[in-house]
């Protein structure tokens, strides 16, 4: 848990110098031959993979299956055991995140425009006022996710769909061209998902990529055209037709089981 | 009436002095604890503020019952127990909070030790409790220069130490220097608390940072709102208290916390977002 007393010594922990920057060439992120491991086990193991700038991306795969360590990864918080991360003409800061939405406490007494006005501080910093024009934009932002009128409301007063919209709304404000979407969609209502998912769609249209790691498998099949089925050493990547087919599905549930019967019999369950 | 609130402040030079460092402290005190309690943070913060009994214990060996001394070994003391429980709970699989709890019994214990092994009962019972009562120019001064720092630092720092708050990950991500907001707010938590500690003693030190932050969450939805109620409880808590204490002869720190107790209890029962009102529809 990130949040909470969290650790003192989170204080001290920094983005891990993991990833490569390159210029020329198409715009990209690159991972090759990537391997995570963590103590007691392997998350990651021999990931190769482009994700090319702009498009589309979901990430699939069982629980402890390595989706939330690579997204870690590929912002730099979680250090590599061996291989290779490299953004091509674009850089880490570049990159906007969203958290799964448990991490955050939604009873914190701030207003929906505290919150997106978050979005826009790299550009004030921490003295500076919010110009006419960013207000403009935090508006505009704000009637994109369909909360027009929702700039004085307080966060506890949101439903869990609103809220994920507010956080939306941050991320248009962030206006980076990589966005990362760690499981947006999960206890949100139907509606908001098809509205954040034109959102997305924007997004892409406007030259971003766009990756976001889901569980729902009928909605990847229906928004995106790509998709990586990551479980541990098992992982197929590409257009998301050929990826989520059966015998990928199946192969993807029994290395899972394999790994659980193992976690099941070692010390560390 | 005059008489009952106003005159044994006027009469006394001492509890003159003990209102004063009472006022100082809450105004630091509030907006510390406001954010102690939104980055949930309280236990960090008990610990913190047990921790420093063994470091004061220390400066009090060296330097006599002088706040100087012991509020240095106790800033230094706090600061290397807090960040030992973060390496346990980090390197082990003990949780931040056993570690934390271990280590702030022990600090307790070894603090105890050493001051009733070196001093007196009397020594003991002070910074067990607080001698509010003898504040004198340099306590003073130590509180109230740790006050303003306190706000000058929080007025610089509001903007992005809120984001850390919220969302630390977000800080971190978008190369925010979160790390160092963090600490530095851990800073001042330290330091208010080792001004705490002269007015209410080890034990109770975090009571007037806790309790009116915990109060003013029942009435404000607002940081900075908050800010302005948990102080002015603080301030309150302060009044009534050394009141109490003077007219009915009570110690004056457990009376201190006490009266930021029973306004506590009253939010609960009154305050907009209290208990009762709860009931009747929320928002």
């Amino acid at each position: 848990m990130e949040h909470a007393s969290s650790s003192f010594w989170n204080i001290f922990q920094k983005k891990h110098k993991v990833i490569h920057c390159e210029t020329g060439g198409p715009p990209e992120i690159e991972i090759r031959d990537l391997t995570v491991a963590y103590p007691h086990n392997t998350v990651i193991s021999g990931l190769t993979c482009h994700f090319n700038i702009p498009s589309l991306w979901a990430i699939v795969g069982p629980n402890g299956g390595g989706k939330s360590t690579l997204l870690r990864t590929l912002l730099g918080l979680q250090k590599p055991t061996t291989g290779k991360v490299i953004f091509r003409g674009f850089c880490p800061c570049d990159v906007a995140y969203l958290a799964q939405q448990n991490q955050l406490d939604r009873r914190f007494p701030l207003t929906v425009g505290d919150t997106i006005a978050m979005g826009l501080f790299r550009e004030v910093g921490i003295f500076r006022r919010y110009t006419k024009e960013q207000r403009g934009k935090m508006q505009a932002a704000l009637e994109q996710v369909g909360l027009a009128s929702f700039a004085k409301t307080p966060l506890q007063a949101l439903s869990g769909g609103q809220f994920q919209r507010v956080l939306f709304a941050r991320l248009i404000l962030q206006d980076a061209p990589v966005i990362f979407l760690d499981e947006p969609f999960t206890g949100v209502d139907t509606r908001t998902i098809a509205d954040l998912m034109k959102l997305v769609h924007v997004w892409v249209e406007e030259k971003r990529l766009v990756i976001a790691v889901l569980h729902d498998t009928a909605l990847v099949n229906e928004h995106f055209p790509n998709t990586l089925l990551l479980a541990r050493q098992f992982y197929r990547e590409g257009a998301t037709e050929k990826v989520l087919t059966k015998t990928n599905i199946q192969s993807m549930i029994e290395t899972s089981q394999a790994w659980e019967a193992m976690i099941g019999e070692g010390p560390h369950g | 009436m005059v008489d009952f609130f106003i005159s044994p402040f006027a009469d006394y030079m001492f509890l003159r002095r003990a209102l004063m460092a009472c006022m100082a402290l809450a105004l630091g005190c509030g907006p510390v604890g406001v954010l102690l309690v939104l980055r949930r943070m309280s236990l960090m913060g008990d610990a913190l503020s047990h921790a420093i009994l063994p470091g004061a214990a220390i400066g009090f060996l060296i330097g006599g019952l002088s706040l100087p001394a012991m509020g240095l070994g106790g800033f230094v003391v706090g600061f290397i127990v807090a960040s030992l429980s973060g390496v346990i709970s980090r390197f082990t699989i003990l949780n931040e909070d056993a570690s934390f709890a271990g280590f702030y019994l022990i600090s307790l214990a070894l603090g105890v030790l050493i001051i009733s092994t070196q001093g007196s009962q009397v020594d003991l019972m002070h910074i067990l409790f607080g001698t509010i009562l003898a504040v004198d120019n340099t306590s003073l001064f130590m509180v109230t220069g740790i006050t303003t720092f306190t706000l000058c630092i929080l007025a610089i720092i509001y903007r992005p130490l809120l984001i850390e708050c919220f969302d630390p990950g977000f800080l971190r991500v978008i190369g925010g220097w979160g790390g160092m907001y963090h600490f530095l707010f851990l800073v001042l938590v330290a330091l208010n608390l080792v001004a705490a500690f002269q007015a209410l003693g080890t034990l109770m030190a975090l009571g007037m940072m806790m309790l009116p932050a915990v109060s003013s969450r029942l009435w404000a939805r607002h940081v900075w709102s908050l800010f302005l109620f948990s102080s002015f409880f603080a301030v309150l808590s302060g009044y009534f208290g050394l009141l109490l204490s003077y007219h009915l002869e009570w110690p004056s720190g457990p009376s201190i916390i006490l009266m930021a107790g029973l306004i506590y209890a009253l939010s609960l029962l009154i305050a907009p977002f209290g208990a009762l009102k709860r009931q009747q529809g929320r928002d």
